[in-house]
């Protein structure tokens, strides 16, 4: 059973909050049962699109439905209004089973202007439900977007079960008694949209209505009104003609546990509190503000109860100058950031690899190269993670699979960085970033203790029997240097970005000591796969041919293809790499396995390249650059035809 | 001298044991080429380190690349020699997240200036708690010789044969532009010079600027001479004391006045009234007069160039210990952090 929590009230029960509709039993309307419903709002970017799909989001996770969502925005804050490139859109998927993917096509499109229309009708499946907000259809907005003639009154879109419905006169109509001016009645129109949506999808309102009350609570005035357009957009739902059925989604059996819904972004925040925490190491964040990564920066500037210092740079290279200098002093230093800040950084990074330092890059990927598409998706950093540095200079590189999993992996990649004296990329993307899903409350018992084992007393003894402290002197485990902090009395060193000699640290020209030292420091990171799992196959009929391995944020698409094949028949396995340098000890071998392995990526084919070059295995890439996650549909579509072609073979 | 002289490194642990100067060298060989200015500078800073009575192990050095840069190296206290440029971004790392250190910067006109200017400039701006040694050779020593963004116009470098085009920087204009609140100048061979100005700048709470005009034998030997040789010196020198006339000069006969549309004019002392010498105001809030003195000399010829502290001024509180104190309220009024109430945030549901 599902219980909902809100700290300040106390919700328990479920269902309308308006009096008399369940008691009464005055449901003239059918509800029914569907296992899983994808949305999407789409409109200008001005018409809060976002916040309208995050009060639905909120509202199915309160429900128990396994969710995620796909938010797509423009790069630009405020394109003109009505306009192609304006058009802001949120998706949510939400189910009565574990779902991995924000869905491929909506079975619902709210469009608030011809502009929302046109720029998502592709993605519409025939008879879908169509919303369309029929005040914005003038002729104005119609030519501004090419339409000759309303869509809403020639045929073009008979496919659809089209509801036309005037979403802005009717709020407004709903709001003529409140003191509010025109423009400002006609902004709460969103909320309108959202408590239709919520009616028809049979969820909760009062979460929402509580979040009016929060968010406006200084404008009492504009905060009754978007109440007031909110229940006027239930009402209309329960009493027009327009809508025949509800839907219902049913909770999805999920592990028992706390839940709550969370964005990659702030899990990832969450997760490098939660290391500085597990360590005992202040959190130093510097970066410099970049999309999709600043919320994280904005997350952790409000999280100074957890002594985290958070530091905007003039630039990308101050960021982690600065991270890298509080690692030095003794801080866990993170800089966070985007692929064109990456670029920016290398020469840094090579430095963190050279201080041999902990340090935590996060990269939160986005469509390139250059300024390319900073508000959509895309998996092209990793060969730029991996080698993209002057010099033979390797770091370890995670990548979490989820929103939710941005959690473990900066715990990760913080365990990893402190142990090992390295910096660390952290490879997220912005569909991660941005999307969200329920996300399990971790025991915080079962959280990984990390030691920062700092340096206290010198560890070298001179022939003539004096004590010193040498700064390169390894663990012969882990081949981590030793961490010795300013403020250590004795341990006084120098070092830099100059060779230094094996041991002393002093600076060394000594061709042989450099090969050594070359070697060394890939050694350590090699040495890392060590402490790191084997890499887990999903395969159920412990029979298949076929292995699709990705990383990073295809783990959804990819898990639902792979379900969906199996249920067509096809045997498939699944398997998804955490560790991206260095990889699992038992990839190869997992490998080895399969007569065809696939990868799918965002990219040209980054660790296809990899794979090949390592392992000297056929993999197969399947690759797109679209900015958005792939469709589960197309990855059934290649396992399928794969699977033909294998059987053909046989 | 006793540590209260330096309240401003109040959080800074004191050494219980009276250090010298060679307890600051290190058993590296000094690897400048000999005669080069840098040795009079590291003899220096090593001289006046006891001074300040702290804990060695709380000094940190960090430098970018270039000759200079090398100095952390021969430092017996913590030290990074980092890339070039981003010394001052590192160095604010270390000095925010660690009020318990005296951190030191250490570079030259083309690491601060060229690559670094960004970094410099901001931290400048922020008033971080990091004294900066800024070493002017006005030529690219480690790279063998090109001209650089302290290089007078027209110098005939490796990769100027024709004369460099770019107009120089004045490295204490860029500083006071960039609202540094403590500003100044001085001469590697003057060591008691020198001393006094580290002695005013470790004094300071937030960043220090100091430029030190230092010799480059090898690729630009000699551009500080006017300012050395013992016949002319006194005669270019404007040595500045805060509270005190500006007046200079071998047999002190000039002065510094303003004319009637308030700009600087060097006069004689005998065609001026005295009452209009200027005194010079070194803590005044408004940088009009430093900036103004800062462009007094002729960057050819280096007459007129004032040397001593510009500008040291308090109404601008560090960086650092701002941003210390940011996370201290909030945890003096909120409370530690509970990790297990964050993740929860305020909206769960629990399945059971
Ligand atoms: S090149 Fe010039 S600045 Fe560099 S060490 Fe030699 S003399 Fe000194």
């Amino acid at each position: 059973m599902v219980m909902r929590h809100k700290k300040e009230q106390n919700v328990t029960t479920m269902g309308s909050p308006y009096p008399g509709h369940e008691e009464t039993g005055d449901m003239t309307k059918q509800v029914v049962q569907v296992d899983r419903v994808v949305i999407r709002f789409a409109g200008d970017s001005g018409d809060g699109m976002q916040l309208t799909g995050d009060r639905f989001t909120s509202e199915a996770a309160w429900m128990g439905n396994d969710l995620l969502t796909l938010p797509n925005f423009p790069a630009e804050i405020r394109a003109p209004a009505g306009t192609l490139p304006g058009v802001s859109s949120f998706q949510l998927a939400f189910a009565d089973h574990d779902i991995t993917t924000p869905g491929d096509q909506p079975n619902v499109l709210v469009a608030m202007n011809p502009a929302a229309l046109k720029a998502n009708i592709g993605d519409l499946p025939r008879g879908s439900d169509l919303i369309v907000n029929t005040d914005e259809f003038s002729k104005r907005n119609l030519e501004k977007v090419g339409y000759l003639a309303s869509p809403l009154e020639d045929d073009s879109l008979e496919a659809y079960r089209v509801h036309p419905i005037a979403l802005t006169s009717m709020t407004v109509e709903a709001l003529k008694d409140f003191d509010i001016t025109k423009k400002e009645a006609e902004r709460a129109k969103n909320m309108f949209a959202l408590g239709l949506l919520l009616w028809l999808y049979h969820r909760p309102t009062e979460g929402t209505v509580e979040f009016l009350r929060k968010k406006f609570a200084n404008k009492p005035e504009i905060m009754n009104a978007n109440i007031a357009a909110f229940e006027a957009g239930w009402s209309f739902g329960e009493t027009t003609e327009e809508f025949s059925v509800q839907y219902e989604v049913k909770p999805a059996p999920m592990p028992a546990g706390t839940y709550r819904n969370i964005t990659g972004n702030l899990a990832l925040s969450y997760g490098l509190i939660a290391a500085s925490e597990q360590s005992g190491l202040t959190l130093f964040l510097g970066s410099y503000p970049i999309t999709p990564a600043s919320d994280i920066l904005h997350e952790l500037s409000k999280h100074k109860r957890f002594g985290v210092m958070t530091f905007q740079a003039e630039d990308e290279i101050a960021g982690i100058g600065a991270a890298l200098g509080a690692s030095y002093a003794g801080s866990l230093g993170v800089t966070t950031t985007s692929g064109p800040g990456i670029a920016l950084k290398s020469e840094t990074i090579g430095l963190a690899v050279s201080l041999e330092l902990p340090l935590i890059i996060v990269d939160v990927q986005r469509g390139g190269p250059s300024t390319g598409l900073p508000t959509k998706t895309e998996q092209s950093d990793l060969l730029q993670a991996m080698f993209g540095r002057n010099g033979e200079s390797p770091v370890p590189i995670v990548a979490p699979q989820s929103p939710a999993d941005c959690f473990d992996a900066a715990i990760e990649a913080a365990r990893i960085a402190v142990t090992y004296r390295t910096p660390v990329f952290l490879l997220s993307d912005g569909y991660l970033a941005n999307g969200s899903e329920p996300w399990r409350l971790p025991d915080l018992e079962t959280l990984p203790t990390i030691d920062p084992n700092f340096a206290t007393v010198p560890n070298h003894t001179n022939d003539d029997g004096t004590e010193e402290f040498w700064p390169y002197q390894r663990d012969p485990q882990t081949l981590a240097r030793p961490w010795a902090i300013p403020g250590t009395a004795g341990l006084e060193h120098r070092i830099g970005g100059l060779e230094k000699a094996d041991g002393s640290g002093n600076i060394s020209y000594d061709a042989d000591n450099h090969d050594h030292m070359v070697r060394l420091r890939q050694a350590k990171v090699d040495a890392i796969a060590q402490t790191i799992p084997d890499l887990e196959v999903d395969d159920p009929s412990g029979e298949a041919k076929i292995l699709i391995l990705g990383w990073g944020s295809t783990y959804g698409p990819i898990g639902a293809a792979c379900q969906i094949s199996r249920r067509a028949g096809i045997k498939v396995a699944q398997a998804h790499l955490r560790h991206l340098n260095p990889f699992p000890s038992n990839l190869e071998e997992v490998l080895r396995r399969y007569d065809k392995v696939v990868v799918p990526e965002m990219n040209l084919g980054q660790l296809n390249m990899l794979l090949r070059a390592k392992f000297l295995i056929d993999t197969y890439g399947y690759n797109q650059v679209r900015g958005l996650p792939f469709k589960s549909s197309e990855l059934v579509d290649v396992i399928t035809e794969l699977n033909q072609q294998m059987e053909g073979a046989q | 001298m006793s540590t209260d002289a330096f309240p401003a490194l109040s959080l800074i642990p004191k050494s219980e044991v009276e250090l010298k100067a060679k307890d600051f060298k290190t058993d590296q060989e000094v690897r400048w080429c000999p005669g080069c200015g840098d040795y009079a500078i590291l003899a220096a800073v090593q001289g006046f380190m006891p001074e300040m009575g702290l804990k060695k192990e709380n000094i940190v050095f960090v430098s970018g690349i270039g000759c200079s840069s090398r100095f952390p190296y021969y430092m017996d206290t913590y030290g990074v020699h980092s890339i070039h440029g981003r010394a001052p971004a590192i160095a604010t790392g270390i000095a925010t997240t660690r009020p318990d250190l005296s951190v030191w910067v250490v570079t030259g006109d083309g690491d601060a200036l060229s690559i670094g200017g960004n970094h410099l400039i901001h931290a400048l701006r922020r008033n971080v708690n990091l004294k900066i040694l800024l070493f002017n050779n006005r030529i690219y020593g480690l790279t063998k010789g090109q001209y650089s963004p302290t290089s007078e116009q027209g110098k005939i470098t490796k990769s100027t044969p024709q004369g460099s085009l770019d107009y120089a920087f004045n490295p204490v204009s860029v500083a006071l532009g960039a609202e540094a609140t403590f500003v100044a100048r001085t001469i590697d061979s003057d060591r008691k010079h020198m001393t006094e100005v580290l002695r005013a700048a470790a004094a300071h709470e937030g960043s220090a600027l100091i430029e030190i005009y230092q010799n480059c034998n090898i690729f630009n030997d000699g551009a500080w001479e006017p300012l050395k040789e013992n016949d002319v010196r006194e005669d270019n020198l404007i040595r500045l004391n805060h509270g005190e006339p500006i007046v200079f000069g071998n047999s002190q006969d000039k002065c510094v006045i303003r004319d009637s549309d308030g700009h600087l004019q060097v006069m004689d002392v005998a065609d001026v009234d005295p009452s209009d010498i200027i005194v010079f105001d070194a803590h005044a809030k408004d940088p009009g007069l430093a900036f103004g003195l800062s462009r007094l000399y002729n960057p050819r010829t280096l007459t007129n160039t004032p040397i001593g502290v510009f500008r040291a001024v308090t109404h601008r509180e560090a960086y650092d210990r701002m941003a210390q104190q940011q996370v201290a309220d909030v945890i003096a009024e909120e409370g530690p952090g509970d990790l297990r109430s964050l993740l929860h945030g305020n909206d769960t549901w629990s399945i059971t």
